[in-house]
């Protein structure tokens, strides 16, 4: 059978692609999903309108990343996923139906008269929230570390509820909604724009706080993590990771202030990955942790293999048409380009 | 109370009402977006803007029936972990790849295309919108070919082993792709949802012409259906029974449900009603025809038919429901096929777009389809108990280790909002048929007074040649 584990190491190869689609789907839903959650703040209905047509087509392409991270993770590492959505089998649910209040919100809007399009507008509020902060307790949950016993799932129906993932959830819905306000910048202009101007002002010191406070209990609350991040050489050798989040933190402060349109966007999504890839190390090389390992996890190397090859032909493909249609529409979004 | 519920009743309980919402919108959005394809082409073909103001009105349907597909669907992608988690584990290695391979060749497809599709109007030229509908026609049919694809293996399962801690491995690609069913069931469905769109849209058709309302359009429409019901209808009755042959062979307890057979028999009679009793190992009140389902099935009037009985009493599928569903889906089929006869007999009377009698038929059946698919997948997901996977897996061996309250509450959750926002899907969709296509615009000039939203309206097919500079890349 075909089979390219004697050549590169495809476990982790996928552990890195999968790591990749679930960041990609962060960046990208996690900014429609932060209009949502600053949907019913903004000054005014037009306002409202201007935001829903900056992500109408967009929102749709952004979500497929979750099922290439929930459906990528069942192909290349069916344990993990077998024993890590019973876990989280509550938070997870609770997002979908989330993300079907948002979803359907998209279209209903456009389509509600009056009276009913408010019923829409906070469906799609609260359906961002909830699917945001589910995801957050979901991230903060996986950190903690989850219980295995044999090939499943060992623990309780609530494991995942604490201190910390309640925590993360509200640091998520933070984090998103800096993303969201920034892609506001970038996309509007006029009122709706100064708006958005001063929430990621706000958002941004929020977000500067949960960051400091997740960074401060997560080596506190877990050994493991301690262990990797202040023991010699690694408290050198990791120190660049905080520092560029500082610098890329700094900019943003000066690029809210200073009024450049397109720049907070970029740094919002690089403070996201310098935190994210801070997460990978603290978790590395688990992928449930701290019990199973990426390769222990791995599906079949016949199936890895399969899946990679036709991923390194498909996902360029998938890149390219994705920007064609961010460079479609391109632009400041205008009130009345629905359809 | 709720803790002492089976979680595996309740996981499949619960399984079958998401996936069979979710099917509903696929049935019905993959013969919209090829009948789509078909409209705006006669639109750029003849610049007859009867084509565009048809196709402005159902994108509009297609737009809500597609989103609310992707958010049922999106909920089943993880539903295979959350309440099937040993299931996962398992057939991971085998089923992972296809399911994988959907997504990066059908689903970022369909969801990128679709912006430019509702969106695009003025931001892309004429051809490049058009090829947007394409692509978006050809990604519904290819998530229809991975999906099946697995689905099939489920039920005929080809080129895997069982290894250490009985985890499937695959064997041959090709074997586990094409396994014996899917070719069958991919034909099935795909004409299965191309008719339940065509009794859609004939039945608006319909409706518009009986109310003497857009019936330029609704000649299109209701003629269009029809065209599929003369010429598809009667092909799916051949690839149903090609499908169901393709059953007898390799899942025959199935066949033996659907026709409520419990002896195995010479020349086997063809049971048209009863009533199926599982503890009492016969078919009640049955009304037959001898020797038909030997020579349906083995087309010879002695043929072997396989009773139920050949299989012990744990491994048979409940007959009851088995039996009736493909009564149900047999019935519409052939109501379909009566449909298209009736059409060609008014055509030649050229009474087609005229009669009464047949507006309120066509209108009746509008739903059909629906049920037709419903009831079809409730026969082949039924039939296959107490199987995952055929003769391999058992259901209640593929359960997650959750309790039963978490199914449970997780039931009643999707119940309630499912309901809410999909009925509420409904009703807009119902909104915009009342609506009808939008007819407003026809010579005005004044683009900002176009459609509803105040988009102006893309150029026709005459002004292209001179518009070919920024605006429309």
């Amino acid at each position: 059978m075909f089979d390219l584990s004697q050549y590169i190491d495809v476990a982790l190869v996928w552990y890195v692609l999968i790591a990749t689609a679930v960041f990609l789907y962060v960046l990208l839903d996690g900014f429609d999903l932060g209009v949502g959650i600053l949907f019913p703040f903004a000054p005014s209905d037009k306002c409202r309108d201007r935001m829903m047509s900056s992500i109408a087509p967009f929102w749709d392409g952004n979500e497929t990343w979750l099922i290439l991270g929930g459906g990528g993770l069942f192909a290349a590492f069916p344990m993990a996923y077998a024993i890590l959505m019973p876990a989280f089998y509550v938070p997870i649910i609770v997002m979908l139906l989330g993300l079907i209040l948002r979803g359907v919100s998209f279209e209903f809007r456009f389509k509600a008269r009056e009276r009913s399009r408010k019923i829409w507008d906070y469906a799609f509020h609260f359906g961002s929230i909830i699917a945001t902060f589910s995801q957050g307790m979901v991230l903060g949950a996986f950190v903690q570390g989850v219980q295995v016993s044999g090939r499943s799932y060992g623990g309780g129906m609530f494991d995942w509820l604490s201190g910390f993932s309640l925590m993360t959830g509200l640091a998520l819905v933070f984090g998103y909604a800096l993303l969201g306000a920034t892609w506001l910048i970038m996309k509007t202009e006029d009122i709706t724009q100064d708006w958005a101007r001063r929430c990621a002002g706000y958002l941004f010191a929020y977000v500067a706080f949960f960051m400091g406070m997740v960074s401060l209990v997560s080596p506190i609350m877990n050994d493991h993590i301690r262990e990797l991040w202040f023991s010699r050489p690694n408290i050198f050798l990791l120190q660049p990771l905080p520092m560029l989040s500082v610098l890329f933190f700094f900019l943003l402060w000066r690029d809210i202030r200073h009024k450049n349109d397109n720049r907070p966007f970029f740094l919002s999504q690089g403070i996201f990955l310098t935190n994210y890839i801070g997460l990978g190390i603290s978790t590395w090389p688990w992928l449930v942790p701290f019990e199973i390992t990426f390769r222990r996890a791995a599906a079949a190397p016949e199936s890895q293999s399969l899946m990679l090859a036709g991923t390194v032909f498909l996902l360029p493909i998938v890149l390219a048409y994705t920007g064609y249609c961010y460079y479609v529409f391109r632009g400041k979004s205008s009130h009345d380009s629905t359809y | 109370m709720l803790n002492s519920l089976d979680p595996t009743v309740l996981a499949r309980i619960q399984f079958a009402f998401t996936v069979s919402f979710h099917i509903l919108f696929p049935a019905f959005t993959i013969g919209l977006a090829s009948w789509l394809v078909v409209v705006e082409w006669r639109w750029l073909k003849t610049g007859n803007r009867l084509y565009y103001e048809i196709y402005r009105m159902w994108v509009k349907i297609f737009a809500v029936a597609f989103g609310m597909g992707v958010v049922s669907g999106v909920v089943l992608s993880y539903q295979f972990g959350t309440n099937w988690s040993a299931f996962s584990d398992k057939v991971g290695n085998v089923l992972g790849p296809l399911l994988g391979f959907e997504v990066l060749t059908a689903f970022f497809l369909e969801a990128s295309f679709l912006g430019i599709m509702l969106f695009g109007w003025n931001r892309v030229s004429p051809k490049m919108h058009f090829a947007s509908t394409v692509i978006v026609a050809t990604g519904t049919l290819i998530s229809a070919f991975w999906i099946l694809s697995a689905n099939s293996w489920m039920h005929t399962p080809t080129g895997f082993r069982v290894g250490d801690e009985g985890l499937f491995y695959p064997t041959s690609w090709l074997e586990i792709i094409f396994n014996p069913s899917f070719p069958y069931r991919l034909a099935h469905m795909t004409i299965a949802a191309y008719l339940t769109t065509a009794f859609v849209v004939g039945g608006v058709g319909a409706y518009y012409l009986y109310h003497k309302r857009h019936q330029a359009h609704a000649r299109i429409m209701l003629g269009m259906a029809m065209i599929m019901a003369v010429f598809v209808a009667p092909t799916q009755l051949i690839v149903g029974d090609l499908h169901g042959l393709n059953t007898l062979q390799h899942q025959p307890a199935k066949v033996a449900a659907m026709e409520g057979l419990w002896e195995t028999r010479k020349g086997a009679p063809l049971v048209l009603f009863g009533w199926p009793d599982d503890d009492a190992e016969k078919t009640r009140f049955a009304v037959e025809i001898p020797k038909l389902s030997s020579l349906i099935l083995t087309h010879e009037l002695d043929g072997e038919v396989k009773g139920l009985k050949e299989w012990p009493k744990e491994d048979r599928p409940p007959v009851g429901i088995v039996f009736w569903s493909f009564r149900v889906m047999v019935g519409i089929g052939v109501l379909m096929i009566l449909t298209g006869l009736a059409a060609v007999y008014l055509f030649f009377k050229k009474q087609l777009f005229t009669t009464r009698w047949f507006q309120l038929w066509c209108m009746a059946l509008t739903p059909s389809g629906f049920v037709a698919v419903l009831a079809g997948w409730i026969v082949t997901e039924v039939g296959r108990q107490p199987f995952i996977v055929y003769n391999a897996m058992y259901t209640a061996d593929a359960i997650s280790p959750v309790a039963g309250v978490q199914v449970g509450l997780s039931l009643l959750a999707f119940v309630l909002v499912y309901f809410a926002v999909f009925g509420a899907g409904a009703y807009y969709i119902g909104r915009l048929i009342l609506k009808g296509p939008d007819e407003s615009d026809r010579d005005g000039e004044d683009n900002k007074a176009y459609g509803s939203h105040g988009v102006s309206a893309p150029p026709l097919v005459s002004d292209l040649v001179s518009e070919t500079g920024d605006e429309h890349v």
